[in-house]
């Protein structure tokens, strides 16, 4: 699932480790659901959108109606 | 406070004190295996008490250290414990399968000794390190 996370946070200007930290996971995880490797959970989707003020469809990108 | 470490795992006091209990149990159980299998030949003489309080205390921690192995897995987050639940379903298919196939290979003459638990455990436990650097590997 593609993602618009690194463009957000680069507007932020904030660190992958500034996002892991206020997510509350690892580096490696704010990293792999950066760049699509690893699709968050719901809960975790929800805390992501909610970081940015956005909804989870504004932040995730569904490649099936892409 | 909450440390980053350089490979990216995430790293809080909770998380470090949870990585030490686990550690710290897992010895003591080691320990207890030693004492149950050493115990009764060199320090007790196989008297039946002594070698039942060194098998219950042996079950015991190792309840002791599957509780803390859950909550160790509890406080990973969503990555890391798929990382990990992969690592563990992998090992234990693999135990599954190739403990099958090796006891059957004596049975079957192929081998002329009796296959031993232990192969089995140093199998499972190269297993699963592989299983977690290819899982780290692929989230990296």
């Amino acid at each position: 699932m593609k993602n618009r996370l690194k463009v957000l946070r680069a507007e932020r200007d904030w660190t992958q480790a500034d996002l892991a930290n206020a997510l509350a996971v690892s580096r490696q995880t704010a990293n792999a659901i950066e760049k699509g490797k690893f699709d968050p959970s719901l809960p975790l989707a929800f805390k992501i959108a909610r970081l940015f003020n956005l909804t989870v469809e504004d932040i995730f990108i569904d490649d099936e109606h892409t | 406070m909450k440390d980053i470490n350089q490979d990216g795992t995430i790293c809080t006091p909770h998380h470090k004190t949870n990585i030490l209990h686990l550690g710290l149990w897992t010895l003591a159980w080691l320990a207890s295996t030693a004492l149950l299998r050493f115990g009764a030949e060199y320090i007790w003489d196989y008297q039946p008490a002594y070698s039942i309080a060194a098998l219950m205390t042996h079950l015991a921690l190792g309840v002791a250290m599957i509780m803390v192995n859950v909550k160790h897995l509890a406080n990973l987050d969503e990555l890391q414990r798929k990382i990990t639940m992969d690592a563990m379903g992998i090992t234990l298919g693999v135990g599954l399968i190739a403990g099958i196939a090796y006891e059957q290979l004596e049975d079957i003459k192929l081998i002329s000794f009796e296959p031993e638990i232990n192969h089995l455990i140093m199998l499972m436990s190269i297993t699963y390190i592989i299983s977690i650097l290819v899982g780290n590997r692929k989230y990296k």
